[in-house]
Order: structure tokens, then C-alpha cells, then sequence
């Protein structure tokens, strides 16, 4: 009851940084997918550039985001970057990677060879083959790993509290400090319910991108 | 009309250079299919991937209608073939219908224009367009998939086409449904055309001139009865099996072996004329037909030497005949079942233009040879 007390009294609050944390993603995810969906492409053209790539983008993901947040003070301090929105930002393009650089390779050279032989024997230009036939049938995939980076980072954000990159993770922070054990509360759900939801959310995108003659069940 | 001069192709392996196709000159006429026919790994699909330039050619040249191919842009030479493939290669993210327009999208066509198109083609091969042309590949049965994938390659007319094992994913029954509907479509759009198959009788039944390939060389190119009566080696003669003969069958049509020497009488003549109808071509069976030439019966003579009367009196019931558009193969086997020596060769109205016997079947297979 106190609980629900305090989220009544705070409702404002949790609004706002509710949508801080929600822009700190958002533009992280964006980038991360205009960046990480072409190089997953490119990736695509050679063996030895994909296994760097994909060494180095998992070898990223590996970084515990307490060590990140704490390697990118010093590095960008002399910008004035140091704390705050900036590095959180940047912390959660790099972890994005992964998922969609990954999923993006997976999903074009799993595509059937055969569509890539009608398509070339029909005479179909290296772009047009990609926009026509090789992105269409990827979009499942690359949403997929969309979904999965946006997942994993509302989670990372919570943490980026901590170099004062605002969000719901200053609950978290704060309950903690001040042994609150309500503001703790109502941070961890509030980042939970949003990591559910947008996932839903993110679900349905996926569904509506997806060519009819992909989806899995019967559609008529 | 498609020539191949001196087309050669190597691939370098870590285990040295390896020949897949080896100097192969041909000539395919306007209007005609060459079906490129061999064992697995023979260079047939490189040759043929090599025509739109898919592979490119190590030496040699490809021209299609006359134009050296090296001096055409690969894209838009390829928009200007049309190609099929055993995997069909239907893109499931598009309807048939947009399937189909692929290729006058891509050459810039006017959508109302490619659009009709579709429909049209998909009443070429009894497809409903209403029922067809907004469901995706998963939502077609494999033939129904096949056909969409030789109409996707028909869609912008182009006048020559290549097509790689196309019938050779489906089932036996329905393949030769779709290769006979795919010929009486050719009978109208006369494509020239370059047909990779490994399966014989299929190369028998679409060829006009079937080229046979071992090892990237060109063993033989011929017409399916030269190919039959004269292969030229022995790889060719193993190839086409020990029953040519019968294949060979297939091949002719009864009104080209059927003999037309009288063996029949009216139904108003006396037996005696019967008999001596039998005594003149040397054969028991004799035929009664009615004042049209129609087909009414048949008798044996030996079984009516010095008997009197009509011949029609004496005539039994036909067991079997034979339309003159039939091939010898069922005319032989109608032979077999009725166990007749002598069949009957009638027309559609069931007039008898001839007969056929052993002896006829006999010679026309030793004719077919030498006269293609």
C-alpha cells in the first residue's frame, strides 16, 4: 500500500524519467541500427571480414556496462562528455551491435542461393537484388535482434543512473543509497514493465514489416 | 537463334585447373529447343549459365540473335533472356503476381501494362487469375509454383530462354503434364530455347535436337530419332540404353509408318473379292468398310476359303485400332494386347486411312534413321 502510495505521489516524476530513459534507448537503437544493419550487409561479402567483425562486436558485449561507463570517463572527459546522457548513448550503440550486426549476417546468408540465382538470372542490379529480395526476407531477423538490443539496454540504462544519465535506474540508485525501499521498488518494476512493453510493442512492429508470404501462420 | 563458338570454361581448385566445359560449339535455330542432356557434372548448367553470362567464359564466344554477348551489358542481357530453374526461386516475400512482372519492373514497363500481362499468362496454363495472382509461393502446390516460375521468365517476351531442369522437382505424373502443356504453349510462342536435362525420355519428348555432353565435351548433337538410329560412339549408345528401339517408338507418328495398300473391301462386295484382296498383299486380314471407308469389320481368309456370299457376312467385330496421330510405341502395344497382327489405322471420324503390321513397324524404325 505504501507502494502504491509513493507511485501515486511520484506519478510526474516517473513520467519523466520514464521518457529519459526512453531516449537515452531510442537514439542509442537508432543509431545503432542505421550503423549495424548495413555493416551486417557488407559482412556478407567476405568470410574473414565477418568473423573479425562479429569477434569484435561480441568481445564488446562481454564488457560488464559498470566497467564501459567507467572506461568512458576518462576518455571523454577532456570533451566534457564524461558523465551523463553522452556515454550512456554511446554504451548502448555498442552493445547493440551485436544483436543486430549478428542477426542481420544470419539472415542474408541463410537467404535459399537459388532466390539469389533467379534474381541475378533475371537480371537484377546488386542493389535491387538487396531492396527486392535479400532485406525483405531479413526484416524478421533484424527485427529480431532490434528487439533484443532494445531489451538488454533498458536494462544497461538502469545502470547509467550512476554516471548521472538520469532515467528510471535513479530510483534504483536512490532507493539504494537511501535504504528506500519503495523508490527501490517502484524503479525496478517501472524498468521491468517498460522492458515487457516495448518489447510487445517492438513484436508487433516485426509482424506489420514481415511480407504476408513470410508470416509463419496461415494469414488468410 | 543462339550459337556457341569454341565455349570453354576452367575453374582453378587447390587440385590444379579443372576443365568444366571444353571448346563446345553449337547452334541453336530460331524457335527450336536444344535440350543439353548428361550425367551429373558434365558442364551442361555451366554451358547453359555461361549463355546469360552467369559464369563467364574462360575462352569462346555466345551469341544470342547474332549479337556477341561480351558486347552486351550482363544485366540487360539477362533481362532479355528469360530463366528457369529446378528450384523455381519464387520470392516469397511477393504475390504471383508480382512474381510474374519481375522482369517488365525492372525494364521500366508501364504497371497497368505488366499487370495484364500477368493475367494473361496465367490463363495460358489454366491458372485463374482471380484466384492466383494476390497468393504468395507458400500458398501454391509445387507444379502451380513451377508454372509461375516458366511464367515469370515468359513475362517480357523475351525471344530466347534458358530453363535448368525445370520439370525435374516435380513428380513423374505431373511432369509430364506440365512439359506437354509447356510444348503446346511453344507450338504458339516459338522461344529458342536451351533446356538442361539428365533425364532421357524428357530430353526425347521436348527436343528438337538433343546435345549430349561427358566431361565438358560434346559428345553428339542431333535430332532424337539421329541420335536413336546413329549414335556416334559408345558413350552415346550407353547413354541412351539398350532399348532404343523402343524409344525410338515414340518418335513416329503411325500415319508416317502406316501402309496404304488396299486391305479392305466394301461391305457390299462379294467374299470372293475379299479373298483375293488377302491372296494379293500376302495377308489373312482382310477389312470391311461401309460406303464412307468407315471401319466395320474384319475377316480371315483362311478361315473362308471356298465359301460364297457377302464379305460382310463373314466379318467379325475390330478388336483394336489405332488413330493416325498416335505414336508407333501405343500402335505396338495395342498389337501386343489385342494380339492382332494387322491393326487398323483409322482417323478421328473413324475412317481407315491404312494398317500397320510388324513388318511395317520394322521398317519405318530402319527409314527413321537416315532420313531425319
Amino acid at each position: 500500500m505504501e507502494l502504491l502510495q509513493f507511485i501515486q505521489d511520484n506519478r510526474d516524476l516517473l513520467m519523466q524519467r520514464t521518457v529519459e530513459h526512453m531516449e537515452i534507448v531510442g537514439l542509442a537503437v537508432f543509431v545503432a541500427i542505421i550503423t549495424a544493419v548495413p555493416i551486417g550487409i557488407a559482412i556478407t561479402r567476405s568470410r574473414s571480414s565477418a568473423e573479425i567483425v562479429l569477434y569484435l562486436a561480441s568481445m564488446m558485449i562481454t564488457v560488464p556496462s559498470a566497467a564501459l561507463f567507467g572506461l568512458m570517463i576518462p576518455l571523454l572527459s577532456p570533451w566534457g562528455y564524461g558523465i551523463g546522457f553522452v556515454p550512456a548513448v554511446i554504451a548502448v550503440i555498442l552493445y547493440s551491435q551485436l544483436p543486430i550486426i549478428g542477426n542481420t549476417y544470419t539472415a542474408i546468408t541463410n537467404i535459399d542461393p537459388a532466390l539469389r540465382d533467379a534474381a541475378d538470372g533475371m537480371g537484377m542490379t546488386t542493389l535491387q537484388k538487396l531492396w527486392h529480395v535479400e532485406l525483405p526476407l531479413a526484416v524478421p531477423l533484424i527485427m529480431a535482434g532490434v528487439r533484443t538490443a532494445v531489451v538488454m539496454n533498458i536494462g544497461v540504462t538502469a545502470i547509467a543512473a550512476y554516471i548521472g544519465a538520469g532515467g528510471l535506474g535513479r530510483f534504483i540508485a536512490r532507493g539504494i543509497s537511501l535504504s528506500d525501499t519503495n523508490q527501490l521498488v517502484t524503479g525496478a518494476l517501472a524498468v521491468s514493465v517498460l522492458a515487457i512493453s516495448v518489447d510487445l510493442l517492438l513484436a508487433s512492429a516485426q509482424h506489420g514489416l514481415t511480407s504476408r508470404g513470410l508470416r509463419t501462420k496461415a494469414a488468410r | 537463334m543462339i550459337r556457341l563458338d569454341k565455349l570453354t570454361k576452367t575453374f582453378d581448385t587447390p587440385q590444379g585447373v579443372v576443365v568444366a566445359v571444353d571448346g563446345i560449339s553449337l547452334e541453336v535455330p530460331k524457335g527450336e529447343i536444344c535440350v543439353l542432356l548428361g550425367p551429373s557434372g558434365c558442364g551442361k548448367t555451366t554451358t547453359l549459365r555461361m549463355i546469360n553470362r552467369l559464369v563467364a567464359p574462360t575462352s569462346g564466344k555466345v551469341y544470342v540473335d547474332g549479337r556477341d554477348t561480351d558486347t552486351v551489358d550482363p544485366i540487360e542481357l539477362r533481362r532479355s533472356i528469360g530463366y528457369v530453374i529446378q528450384q523455381v526461386g519464387l520470392f516469397p516475400n511477393k504475390t504471383v503476381r508480382d512474381n510474374i512482372c519481375i522482369v517488365p519492373d525492372l525494364l521500366g514497363w508501364d504497371r497497368k501494362k505488366s499487370r495484364a500481362r500477368a493475367i494473361e499468362l496465367l490463363e495460358l496454363v489454366g491458372m485463374k487469375p482471380g484466384e492466383f495472382l494476390d497468393r504468395y509461393p507458400r500458398e501454391l502446390s509445387g507444379g502451380q509454383q513451377q508454372r509461375v516460375g516458366v511464367l515469370r521468365a515468359l513475362a517480357a517476351d523475351p525471344p530466347v530462354m534458358l530453363m535448368d531442369e525445370p520439370f525435374g522437382a516435380i513428380d513423374p505424373i505431373n511432369r509430364e503434364v506440365i512439359q506437354n502443356e509447356f510444348l503446346r504453349m511453344q507450338q504458339s510462342i516459338r522461344k529458342t530455347i536451351v533446356f538442361v536435362s539428365h533425364d532421357l525420355d524428357e530430353a526425347m519428348r521436348m527436343a528438337n535436337r538433343i546435345a549430349i555432353f561427358r566431361d565438358g565435351k560434346l559428345e553428339q548433337c542431333a535430332t532424337p530419332a539421329q541420335l536413336l538410329a546413329t549414335p556416334a560412339n559408345e558413350f552415346v549408345q550407353s547413354f541412351l540404353g539398350s532399348d532404343t528401339a523402343l524409344k525410338r517408338l515414340r518418335l513416329i507418328k503411325v500415319a508416317q509408318a502406316m501402309r496404304t495398300s488396299p486391305l479392305a473391301v466394301a461391305n457390299h462386295e462379294p467374299l470372293h473379292k475379299a479373298l483375293a484382296v488377302s491372296r494379293e498383299s500376302g495377308l489373312d486380314s482382310v477389312f470391311v468398310v461401309d460406303e464412307h471407308g468407315r471401319l466395320l469389320g474384319v475377316l480371315d481368309a483362311r478361315d473362308n476359303i471356298g465359301r460364297s456370299g457377302l464379305a460382310m457376312e463373314y466379318a467379325k467385330s475390330v478388336r483394336a485400332t489405332v488413330t493416325t496421330t498416335s505414336d508407333l510405341r501405343s500402335a505396338v502395344a495395342l498389337m501386343f494386347t489385342h494380339d492382332v497382327s494387322v491393326l487398323p489405322c483409322v482417323d478421328d471420324t473413324g475412317v481407315m486411312k491404312g494398317w500397320i503390321n510388324h513388318q511395317a513397324v520394322g521398317r519405318s524404325l530402319a527409314q527413321a534413321g537416315t532420313t531425319p
